[in-house]
């Protein structure tokens, strides 16, 4: 469409070439003009101090001008006044009305009244006899009748005798050459006199003015950027370095502090920066030694239980094993000890994971695995558990390998806490694990066919110590706490557990996770709600509730 | 059989039960104590508790593994990163976190005493390192190369099939004797030390060689 491009391909790449990269100018441009505060003052000091200097300027230029001009106007006026005086006088000795005569009397006129300004030359005289169009005279042969404007001509015709009129025209000369100039002329009877006044000078000196006017202008412009520049960095400098401090502060370099210099506004600045900054160091520091005693206690905690624990474990261990000898009540007891010890071990190991979570202490190790890989693991360590209640684990699992950036030991927890809430709540029903991936993430869904959630429920499973129902009888002994711990280990990897669940139709738990460490999940691979579930649902019964992660 | 435990009460129960397994235990309840009862009592295997008043667990692990190759097993409450690491680079061959059952310890402690009573001498070579399983020991041309018995088992595995590439499970299942995968810095922490002994340059293995994203395996890559 446009013919001019033509050319060639090479003058085309070339000409993108250039635009690209004048854009790019104009852009680093643009931005370093945003982002810095004196670039922005120093060019707006420039702008405004430029407009301010060229309206003075004109102005100034304006007054000088009219002062000058007025001037030589006054002057003008003088010398036609003087002239007429003369040339009156000069006409009123005349006689003879021949036209050569007379064309030779108005030159001798105006040489007279041209040399009564001396040699130089200031000005050019014309005289013109109204009645007689061919009698001109001329104080110098070169100037030409031309230069007298037509208008002036006009007013001066009309007008009453002896007064003045004046305009400013174009003084053309024989050689062809013409400059600006003044013309004055007036009546004199039925002759009419003009002064002409060459301005040259006058334009000369304006021109100087003109020019000395811009240099001055132009210089006080980049003065004042120049002070602007100055003062701005003064002020800008301190706020940059304490810019700098902050940044240096927000990496965690609790020590940075800013130069207090003086007693102004910036070491103000500098001496509240710096309480701030020492302020947030103790907070810090304190919320560090807190979070420190914290985890100590729960590591001393930890040790002091378990050593006891261990002695009490062991001994039960070796009653059990001898149960066998003791008499009935005696070997019941044991197995009791047994048993509620495990529980007892289970809960404590399941506290102390919370009170880590709590503290702050929880830290991922991250590795890519398959997560079928964990699936199978998690599947592995639950079959006997599921075969004792009667359930089947089915498993739906991609073909190709799975992998995401997962700490193992926390995601084979929450898919064993899954699997055994599943199996526990599973009535002796199939449960379907079914593991999903995209681009971005992966999704395992753990589905029973138990006795469901109620409308409020999903969210509620996950609350520490929550029972579905408080008056059912316990089986398998689980901690009350093993959901909570698959929520707080699916939020430190960034991931969602999610529970879907609806009375007498079963329950589903949704992990998804990112596949990348630390990305964020934006959406899951598995649907919450079961298809088959979605399939029969009726528009009125929307009780899905999800936990939102 | 050397427990050094300073809780009385697990000490005693460890006797009881470490007997019932035929077992002759002796005790020390100081860590100050714990290295002049070692040389005392020479035994095949010390259990040792991390956590111990005077000279701590860790420290004692350093001073018996300066004089002796014996197997040595951590007691161990704190199953972090941190104080594992620590306790396995300072010598211990393994450890066993609290509670635990008694089944289990027993386990490990037979895992570590087990000696591969091989009657045929077998003779092994890894790049210029050589290996007598019988006399159990190592040469580097006639130099003699000391190695703790888990060391020189973990050698040994690696060396019988050479260029064959062991994952950390299944090290964990021959050297040590788990049939669960453990934790995997067991296999790491040890061939670290293995190679601070056999290697020529540790930083540049050519003995041991690890396969990225595998394992290990023995000889040249």
């Amino acid at each position: 469409m446009k013919a001019w491009i033509t050319p060639t391909s090479a003058a085309r790449r070339g000409l993108r070439v250039v635009r690209r990269s004048v854009r790019a100018a104009l852009r680093k441009a643009y931005v370093s003009w945003r982002r810095s505060l004196q670039a922005r003052v120093v060019t707006t000091t420039l702008v405004v101090s430029a407009l301010v200097v060229a309206v003075l300027g004109v102005f100034l230029m304006q007054q000088i001008t009219t002062a000058l001009l007025e001037a030589k106007e006054r002057a003008a006026l003088l010398q036609l006044d003087e002239g007429v005086g003369v040339a009156q006088r000069q006409l009123a000795v005349g006689g003879s009305d021949n036209s050569e005569t007379t064309k030779s009397r108005l030159n001798a006129i105006v040489t007279t009244l041209a040399h009564r300004s001396g040699p130089s030359g200031l000005y050019e005289v014309i005289i013109l006899d109204r009645d007689d169009p061919g009698s001109v005279g001329f104080s110098s042969n070169w100037i030409r009748l031309k230069s007298v404007p037509a208008v002036l001509m006009r007013q001066v015709e009309q007008s009453d005798a002896s007064k003045p009129y004046r305009t400013y025209g174009t003084l053309t000369y024989d050689d062809g050459s013409s400059k600006p100039g003044l013309i004055v002329g007036t009546k004199l009877s039925r002759y009419q006199l003009y002064y002409l006044f060459p301005l040259t000078q006058e334009r000369q000196s304006l021109e100087v003015v003109q020019q000395t006017i811009l240099g001055v202008g132009a210089a006080l412009v980049l003065l004042l950027a120049a002070i602007a520049s100055i003062v701005t960095r003064q002020v800008v400098v301190p706020v940059r370095m304490a810019a700098q401090a902050a940044e240096r502060l927000a990496a965690g370099r609790l020590e940075e502090r800013m130069k207090v210099r003086g007693e102004d506004d910036l070491a103000r600045l500098a001496t509240s920066f710096n309480d701030m900054a020492a302020n947030l160091q103790e907070k810090i520091v304190q919320l560090q030694e807190l979070s420190q005693v914290q985890r100590q206690f729960v590591s001393d905690v930890s040790h002091e239980l378990r050593t006891p624990l261990t002695t009490v474990r062991m001994a039960a261990e070796v009653l059990y094993e001898s149960r066998e000898d003791f008499d009935p009540m005696a070997a019941r007891s044991a197995e009791l000890l047994q048993s509620q010890l495990e529980r007892f071990e289970g809960l404590l190991a399941d506290l102390l994971e919370i009170s880590r979570y709590d503290a702050g202490a929880a830290t991922l190790d991250i590795e890519p695995m398959d997560v079928r890989e964990l699936v199978l693991r998690a599947v592995g360590y639950t079959e006997d558990l599921a075969e004792r209640k009667g359930s089947k684990i089915i498993q739906q699992l991609p073909g190709e390998a799975t992998m995401a950036e997962v700490d193992r030991r926390r995601v084979e927890r929450i898919l064993r806490n899954l699997l055994v809430n599943a199996i526990e709540h599973g009535e002796g029903k199939d449960i379907i694990v079914s593991v999903g991936a995209d681009r971005d993430a992966v999704a395992i869904a753990v589905r029973d066919h138990g006795c469901g959630l109620r409308p409020g429920e999903t969210n509620m499973v996950f609350d520490r110590f929550w029972r579905a129902d408080p008056a059912r009888a316990r089986t398998t002994g689980g901690t009350g706490l093993g959901l909570s711990i698959s929520m707080e280990d699916a939020q430190l990897h960034g991931g969602w557990l999610q529970a879907w669940g609806e009375p007498g139709r079963g329950s589903q738990f949704r992990l998804s996770l990112p596949r990348v460490a630390g990305a964020e999940l934006r959406g899951s691979p598995l649907p919450l709600v079961p298809p088959e579930i979605e399939l029969q649902r009726a528009p009125y019964a929307e009780l899905e509730l999800e936990a939102d992660a | 059989m050397l427990v050094v435990d300073d809780d009385l009460a697990l000490a005693e129960m460890l006797g009881i039960v470490l007997r019932g397994e035929g077992f002759e235990p002796s005790f020390v309840h100081d860590g100050d104590k714990a290295l002049e009862a070692f040389r005392e009592t020479r035994p095949d295997l010390v259990l040792l508790d991390l956590m111990l008043p005077g000279i701590d667990g860790i420290d004692v692990c350093r001073q018996i593994r300066a004089e002796s190759g014996v197997p040595i097993v951590m007691l161990t409450a704190k199953s972090d990163t941190v104080d594992v690491v620590l306790g396995l680079e300072s010598g211990a061959d393994d450890y066993i976190v609290k509670p635990f059952k008694p089944k289990e310890l027993v386990a490990r402690v037979r895992a570590r005493l087990r000696r591969t009573d091989d009657p045929t001498p077998e003779l092994l070579q890894i790049g210029d390192i050589s290996i007598d399983v019988a006399g159990h020991s190592v040469k580097r041309g006639d130099r003699h190369i000391p190695l703790t018995p888990l060391e020189f088992d973990l050698l040994v595995a690696l060396a019988r099939k050479p260029r064959q590439v062991f994952t950390r499970e299944v090290l964990l299942e021959q050297v040590w004797g788990y049939r669960h995968a453990a934790d995997t810095r067991l296999v790491n922490v040890h061939v670290q030390r293995l190679r601070a002994k056999i290697e020529k340059d540790p930083e540049h293995p050519e003995i041991v060689v690890t396969v990225r994203g595998v394992g290990y395996k023995a000889g040249p890559a």
